[in-house]
């Protein structure tokens, strides 16, 4: 009896992972193998950086960041740039409208990023999170428990999968994309080959470039989760101690009620 | 306070006869924590503390996070990311609060699964039934409300569609739904006043919990066998029973530790495993999501709303005999709130004298039938409704109902029930042996 209904209980809470399974009918998306995957994968603090240099040249054009603190750049757990390099990233890049003067200004560490400057561009601060939704086979969420398939794979699959086909509907190019939705996606192919010169010399093909930038937006997505997994592994083991004393203690105390057991 | 005889608090000292006449307080507390307890109650009866242990967790976490969010509908998202990136520790507060949810149904409906198994829910225990499904029907409320709070979309486009359930109700409908929403659509107002709710709802089950345990420790704890403990004397209840503190505190302790250890694990390394994605998209009035799914611990109910759709010929004769009154989706409403109203008649419909499971052959297998269908609604209830998924739901819904309704009043005449052991001391040492016992015992 207790058996089962834990096994239940358990099967409840994989089972219902399906929960999360609503985005329509979803393309195919490509299981990329990002450092930040499993319980103790983190954040390659180079990619981040790459990641970042990508999303100011291409994505920012018409793509906001609009809750992500410009100065949260110098987290340990995220991109770690030093914060002069913030500072000056933060003024060159961004213009922010100050009420109190009334007037644009050079943006600070303080600032956030910007909103999104094309009006159906979608803010992309939290898509790695929002774009996690295809939790097959079955709505079971077996693919994100066991192959640690996400948002970022759904970006990065979207970044790789333009078929080079367009055509034009009601006044609006659309260019086909075997991970949209639907196929069919207003957005031309953002990146090209050798679009981007990386000062460590990293090369930038389309791939390699998805997977950079889709990593940095998983950051912009979780930036506290190195702090979090870390939050994870210690209360686990703390609690697993405990567990093992209550256990002994438990049993010490109830030795003398029980006798021998029978079979 | 407790039936069943045993020692009282005593005052000792001056100081503790001087409080003791004026307020019985320790007495009180002592008689809580010294209650005689079955000494052979199992691993199931863990879920009790586990859920104290949330509803705590739950007010702990919320009342921090609340002192960072905006309930406002320009302002709630963006406060949530507040949270999320800015308040020292905020990201763990939230993931707690909102993975506590789920913690805390997880517990729920093993501990109510447990009732129905061992018939908890019988005389004399049909109050503490009651008012557990009371409390259970509080959670739901206040679970549902504080989804809405972040923002998103799923919280937006759900309070949409769960509050337009109460337009489905004839005549009134569309009245009541507008006054509850305070406005025409789901709006600040409705942000606001369901922010006041999720506030005031988790106080109202703490009572309820208080209620709870007073009416059960009245009782006394029902036990696998379902065998009531002796109570002739203190000396022959003892036999059946140990106090609380220490053997059972430790115990639930351990299982408490054990089960954090697994939820830490999730906060930890797979937080929004169990959310859904599209709530960290911002409420947008004008973009419905394709697929508008509650979350986990609604589905088997969620599911019994959808199942009746236009096409069932109940619902059809429905509509028919009440001349419309009772349309497709009132109906859903009647039976998605019909299924807990029956699970909560659960102590009169049940006509069986035995009370434990453990011993009623047929009952066994409808029980565990009625397991199965619970996790296969669940499932049932996140697919679209489509293909082959409204008839598993029907089948279902209808499993359900006639659990209850017929399966647990007929198996009373018709079940030839196991031989029961005569106490609960027999029981556990047939398990265990008898103390100090080197042999073993039959």
């Amino acid at each position: 009896m207790i058996k089962q209904l834990t096994i239940g209980a358990i099967t409840a809470l994989a089972l219902t992972a399906g929960s999360a399974f609503a985005a329509g009918k979803s393309g195919h998306v490509e299981d990329f193998d990002f450092s930040f995957e499993g319980p103790f994968g983190t954040f390659d603090q180079n990619q981040l950086q790459r990641g970042l240099q990508i999303y100011t040249e291409v994505c920012a054009a018409c793509h906001g960041l609009q809750y992500v603190p410009l100065r949260t750049l110098a987290d340990e757990g995220g991109p770690n740039l030093p914060m002069d390099q913030v500072r000056a990233y933060a003024a060159d890049t961004f213009e922010v409208f100050d009420p109190a003067l009334d007037d644009f200004r050079s943006a600070t560490p303080n600032d956030h990023f910007p909103m999104s400057g094309l009006e159906n561009a979608p803010d992309l601060s939290l898509m790695a999170k929002a774009r996690a939704g295809f939790h097959g086979p079955y709505g079971l969420g077996l693919n994100q428990l066991f192959k640690g398939m996400g948002g970022p794979e759904y970006i990065a699959s979207l970044l790789t999968e333009y078929t080079g086909e367009e055509k034009e509907e009601a006044g609006v190019i659309l260019y086909e994309n075997k991970s949209f939705p639907g196929g069919w996606i207003a957005m031309a192919p953002p990146l090209f080959d050798d679009q981007i010169e990386f000062a460590d010399g990293h090369p930038s093909t389309v791939h390699s470039m998805s997977e950079d930038v889709a990593a940095f937006l998983m950051w912009t997505a979780e930036p506290k989760m190195m702090a979090r997994k870390q939050a994870g592994f210690v209360g686990v083991v703390f609690l697993t101690i405990l567990s093992v004393l209550l256990y002994l203690t438990n049993k010490r105390i109830w030795a003398p009620v029980k006798g021998k057991k029978s079979s | 306070m407790s039936g069943i005889p045993h020692d009282h608090y005593e005052p000792g000292s001056n100081g503790e006869k001087w409080l003791h006449k004026r307020l019985p307080i320790v007495g009180l507390l002592y008689d809580t924590i010294m209650i005689p307890t079955p000494k052979n109650l199992n691993w199931m009866w863990i879920w009790g503390i586990v859920l104290t242990f949330c509803l705590v967790l739950q007010i702990i976490t919320g009342v921090v996070l609340v002192m960072h969010y905006t309930p406002h509908v320009d302002m709630a998202f963006a406060s949530v990311e507040h949270i999320m990136r800015n308040v020292n520790g905020g990201h763990m507060l939230r993931y707690l609060h909102q993975n506590g949810a789920s913690l805390f149904f997880v517990a729920v409906y093993a501990h109510i699964l447990r009732g129905l198994y061992y018939g908890s829910y019988k005389a004399p225990r049909e109050i503490t039934w009651i008012i557990g499904m009371l409390i259970y029907l509080l959670m739901m409320g206040t679970a549902f409300m504080g989804y809405v709070l972040p923002w998103g979309q799923m919280s937006f486009w759900g309070a949409t569609v769960i509050t337009g359930l109460f337009g489905a109700i004839p005549f009134v409908g569309d009245a009541l739904q507008t006054w509850l929403l305070g406005g025409p659509a789901v709006d600040n107002a409705t942000l606001n006043r369901f922010f006041s709710l999720h506030y005031l709802l988790p106080f109202v089950i703490a009572g309820l919990v208080v209620v709870h345990i007073w009416a059960f420790h009245t009782t006394g704890n029902n036990n696998p066998t379902g065998v009531e403990v002796r109570r002739g004397s203190k000396e022959e209840a003892e036999k059946d029973t140990l106090p609380f503190w220490p053997y059972f505190v430790i115990k639930d302790l351990f299982a408490l530790a054990v089960i954090l250890a697994v939820f830490w694990a999730v906060v930890g390394f797979m937080p929004n495993y169990l959310g859904h994605p599209d709530n960290y998209i911002e409420a947008n009035p004008l973009v419905t999501p394709a697929h508008i799914v509650p979350e986990w611990y609604f589905l088997p109910f969620y599911a019994i709303l959808r199942a009746f759709d236009t096409d069932v010929w109940i619902v059809i004769a429905a509509d028919f005999l009440t001349a419309g009154i009772i349309d497709a989706k009132f109906f859903g409403v009647l039976a998605m709130f019909g299924a807990i109203v029956v699970m909560a008649l659960a102590p009169w419909l049940d006509t069986s004298s035995v009370r434990s499971g453990r011993y009623r052959p047929m009952f066994k297998w409808w029980f565990w039938l009625f397991v199965v269908n619970f996790f296969v609604l669940m499932w049932v209830g996140a697919m679209p409704a489509e293909g082959i998924y409204p008839y598993i739901a029907l089948i279902g819904s209808t499993y359900w109902f006639a659990y209850f309704l017929v399966i647990l009043p007929l198996l009373g005449v018709i079940e030839k029930p196991d031989p029961q052991p005569e106490t609960i001391e027999e029981d556990f040492d047939a398990h265990y042996g008898k103390a100090g016992d080197a042999t073993p015992a039959e």
